[in-house]
């Protein structure tokens, strides 16, 4: 369990450990993960794929959840939908 | 016993908006709802607000109805959203049927234009390469029923109308009704109860047509029109016992609601797996970049469908103060307000302003009951 | 070429303590299974491979049911849609049909997450959450975190975020202090859970730990900045970097309602209905862990093994493990005793406090809406991708609006928001798009 891998969040490029979710790369760079309808900025809740809080771009595929997602080397994550 | 100048029966959106109209006009009104206000087809509905031609009674009640609605199109709790419909033309042949209709919806005072293969990419350019070109109807909206039938409650409640939430009528008496806690009531009655109808008015007949809808995450400016096929009236009201037409509508949310599909006869809720598939490899066939979005709710809900095509509209012929305001399929959203006021000029002895005589309900009792 | 359509003997939901015991009890007797999970690795919440640490220890036997022979283990897939002897499951497979014969619940548990003002802030995660977050490489060195809630997992959690670099600041336990004296007291009688207890706090040791105190807001910007605490000294704001709030678990009830299996209350919650062969109302449905009401992984574990069994046909091992059922239930007795919620707690959320954070509908605009249909049509609540499981479980907790009361039963497909193209698999072999 030591490697890193990185990835491009909002274009730029974020290292997280090996076996990390895309969330925690999110949160490395430390923006909102989305924004609510009311406009609120938001991040994740419950960790576990229910609350859909993380719900972020990936690869192309909006509203994917984060944290159900592994980074993966060279996976494009965006946070402005 | 207490006693009204209208009890009506159901609180779906033709309910509601007959409640509404009623006691504008000063009528003492009851209404009696037993679920959720605007909770049955109403709730299932997609909210299109569509003129359909195919039929000319059809087009002049849509027609009527499309104006009544203009007056609410500011309520922000309706979700009103005018994003106009865009009708898909598969090829030439579907696309020469075009100026027919426009000429149709101009004869009913509705403004639609013909749109060439390079104009409808430019309004949908999600749509998959090789369409022909289309009919755009701008004015055109969608809204969200059920907090309109909600709305159109309130309205009557403010012009003094009764509500019994919770309550079912179990019984049409002479001259009234007895709840399921045996409270009657007394006066005419009109009977809006959708698919119900047949429990209280067994000589008329009325079908469940069932349809699926799937519903999406949000995706905010990814279609803009409600989208649907040229061929759809084929489709939609063909004879055929399961069908299913491309139907799509971009929800003020962002979200994407996916149709249509219809099933003759089937009454349970249940989703109807391949029938969601067959509805899907439509609606892909159309959009294929639905393929990759987050369905996040698939429902079913049954259309009050009538052999003709045409809601009860009017008095029935055998029981004495008895009115039927149902059977709209699915354009009981689209002409509820329309279907209102013919009831109601009905009631107050008024001339509508359009024919009320193909929606009356004596067209399917025959000579014997008339 | 993987298979779309696949048919199995026993096909378990959910790869946690429960689902991995029943997998393998399944296969011991030769039975052909099927294990999905939609976690991209197996061990559930509890067993969560850490980024930092691995696999605990404890689930390494455990885990050999996935390479067991005849079991076949289906990672990052969700069941989608229940249809009549199979379920519709979507993964990095692509859609798949699953078939079987019997099928085991084991989809364990989920946080009961309560609104208070503040609780939508980034920043604000459940306590549960904040572990599973922290497991998965969120980044926490130098951290300020409180923990608080309810519950044994507040331990569990704050062990995790210090192993992690999390600067404590504290953990908050809602319960007064002589209930957890008394559970103090009755804990030898399940000496595991006492050692436990006793290693979390160990690994604890110089982190503040406050009964009787409930976090009754969260304030900040557009990030969490301070936490509000309601506690025997009064009130206080801390500065914070992360609040990890949780008020213990509920069990995940979802497939078994998609499947028709009847529920029974579980204080304001409901859990599967199960007979002492863990046979739910509908046939060859089988629950394990947690869906059946929260009792921890040692009762999950046995639960499992029971059911696997029972599911291949075996009765007689899973009557053998009857007893050590009912004492691990009983210590679940004693913890929903032990932690049950300080009426307060019920009254943090304002009028203008969001219930659903999908949708953002203020608790106010419930006001006087007698069910969660009624309130999903007229205020949008729980209409959102979340598909009510946030808000209705807050608002069973509540006493608001109730699921169980709905008209609708609150049984919609698909059970999580799945791509609309598995959705659209018929599984035949006919060319998938015809032009239009």
């Amino acid at each position: 369990m030591s490697g890193t891998l990185r990835l491009e969040v909002n274009g730029q490029p974020v290292d997280v450990p090996d076996g990390a979710s895309a969330a925690a790369a999110v949160a490395v760079l430390g923006v909102p993960f989305r924004r609510s309808c009311g406009g609120q900025p938001r991040a994740p809740l419950c960790g576990m794929g229910v609350c859909f809080e993380c719900r972020v771009r990936i690869d192309g595929v909006a509203q994917l959840r984060a944290c159900m997602t592994p980074a993966r080397a060279g996976m494009r994550v965006s946070t402005d939908d | 016993m207490k006693a009204f100048d209208l009890i009506v029966v159901g609180a779906g959106i033709v309910g509601a908006a007959c409640a509404a109209a009623a006691a504008h006009e000063g009528l003492t009104v009851a209404v009696v709802e037993p679920g959720p206000v605007g909770g049955g087809s109403t709730a299932a509905a997609m909210g299109h607000l569509v003129a359909m031609d195919d039929d000319p009674a059809e087009l002049a009640l849509s027609a009527y109805s499309l104006r009544l609605w203009e007056r609410y199109a500011m309520l922000p709790e309706i979700e009103f959203s005018r994003c106009g419909t865009l009708w898909v033309a598969r090829d030439e042949r579907e696309l020469a049927a075009v100026p027919a209709r426009i000429a149709r919806l101009a004869g009913a005072g509705l403004r639609a234009e013909r749109v060439d293969a390079r104009q409808l990419y430019e309004l949908e350019p999600q749509l998959a390469p090789g369409l022909a070109g289309g009919m755009r109807v701008p004015d055109e909206a969608v809204v969200y029923p059920p907090r309109m039938a909600r709305h159109l409650l309130d309205q009557a409640g403010a012009a003094g109308a009764q509500a019994w939430l919770g309550r079912r009528v179990v019984e049409l008496l002479e001259h009234g009704v007895r709840l399921d806690d045996g409270t009657r009531l007394a006066g005419p009655v009109l009977v809006a109860t959708g698919v119900a109808l047949p429990q209280l008015l067994p000589e008329l007949p009325l079908y469940p047509r069932k349809g699926q809808l799937a519903i999406t995450d949000r995706y905010p400016g990814l279609i803009r029109h409600q989208l649907l096929e040229l061929g759809y009236a084929d489709s939609a009201h063909g004879d055929a016992e399961r069908s299913v037409a491309f139907n799509v509508q971009p929800r003020p949310t962002g979200q994407i609601l996916v149709g249509s599909s219809r099933e003759s006869g089937v009454a349970d809720r249940e989703v109807s797996l391949p029938l969601l598939w067959q509805m899907l490899q439509r609606t892909f066939a159309f959009l294929p970049i639905l393929r990759g979005l987050q369905g996040i709710r698939i429902w079913t809900g049954l259309r009050p469908a009538t052999p003709d095509g045409r809601p009860y509209l009017g008095p029935l012929p055998g029981r004495r103060d008895v009115w039927v305001a149902a059977g709209h399929e699915g354009l009981g959203v689209t002409t509820a307000l329309g279907s209102a006021r013919l009831i109601v000029d009905g009631l107050l002895g008024r001339v509508p302003a359009i024919d009320p005589a193909p929606y009356l309900p004596a067209r399917m009792l025959g000579g014997a009951a008339a | 070429m993987t298979e779309p359509v696949r048919r199995y003997d026993v096909l378990v939901v959910g790869a946690g303590p429960a689902g991995l015991a029943a997998a393998r009890a399944a296969a011991s007797h030769g039975a052909r299974v099927g294990l999905v999970d939609a976690q991209p690795r197996a061990g559930g919440q509890v067993w969560r491979h850490d980024v930092r640490r691995g696999m605990p220890a404890m689930a390494r036997r455990a885990f050999a049911a996935l390479a067991a022979p005849g079991v076949d283990w289906l990672p990052g897939t969700q069941a989608v849609l229940a249809q009549p002897g199979w379920l519709l499951a979507d993964g990095p497979r692509g859609a798949l049909q699953l078939h079987y014969r019997a099928l085991v619940l084991a989809t364990g548990a989920r946080e009961l997450l309560l609104p208070f003002p503040g609780w939508t802030l980034p920043g604000v995660t459940g306590a549960g959450g904040a572990q599973a977050l922290a497991k998965q490489g969120w980044p926490l060195r130098g951290k300020r975190v409180l923990v608080a809630g309810s519950g044994p997992l507040l331990l569990a959690a704050a062990a995790t975020l210090r192993a992690h670099g999390a600067q404590l600041l504290g953990i908050h336990e809602q319960a007064p202090l002589h209930a957890l004296r008394d559970f103090a007291l009755r804990l030898p009688r399940w000496p595991g859970k006492a050692l436990q207890a006793l290693a979390l706090r160990t690994r604890l040791a110089g982190v503040a730990y406050r009964a009787g105190s409930v976090v009754v807001a969260a304030h900040g910007d557009d990030v969490l900045r301070e936490v509000e605490i309601d506690g025997p000294r009064g009130r206080a704001r801390l500065a914070c970097d992360q609040l990890a709030v949780g008020y213990g678990l509920v069990p995940d009830t979802g497939l078994a309602e998609l499947l028709g299996c009847r529920l029974e209350a579980a204080g304001r919650h409901r859990r599967v209905a199960a007979d002492a062969l863990l046979r739910t109302s509908v046939d060859g449905v089988f629950a394990a862990g947690e869906a059946l009401g929260i009792g921890g992984r040692d009762c999950a574990r046995i639960e499992g093994a029971m059911a696997g069994h029972v599911a291949a046909g075996a009765e007689a091992p899973a009557r053998a493990l009857s007893a050590r059922r009912r004492h691990a239930r009983a210590f679940a007795g004693l913890l929903h005793e032990t932690f049950a919620l300080d009426p307060r707690i019920h009254a943090l959320a304002r009028p203008g406090t969001l219930v659903c954070r999908c949708e953002d509908v203020p608790l106010g605009a419930l006001a006087d809406l007698p069910d969660a249909r009624d309130a999903k049509l007229a205020s949008r609540c729980g209409m959102g991708a979340c598909q009510g499981r946030i808000c209705g479980t807050a608002l069973a907790e509540l006493g608001v609006c109730r699921p169980e009361a709905s008209s609708d039963g609150g049984r919609r497909p698909p059970l999580f928001p799945v791509r609309l193209a598995a959705l659209a698999e018929s599984f035949t072999h006919d060319p998938q798009e015809k032009r239009p």
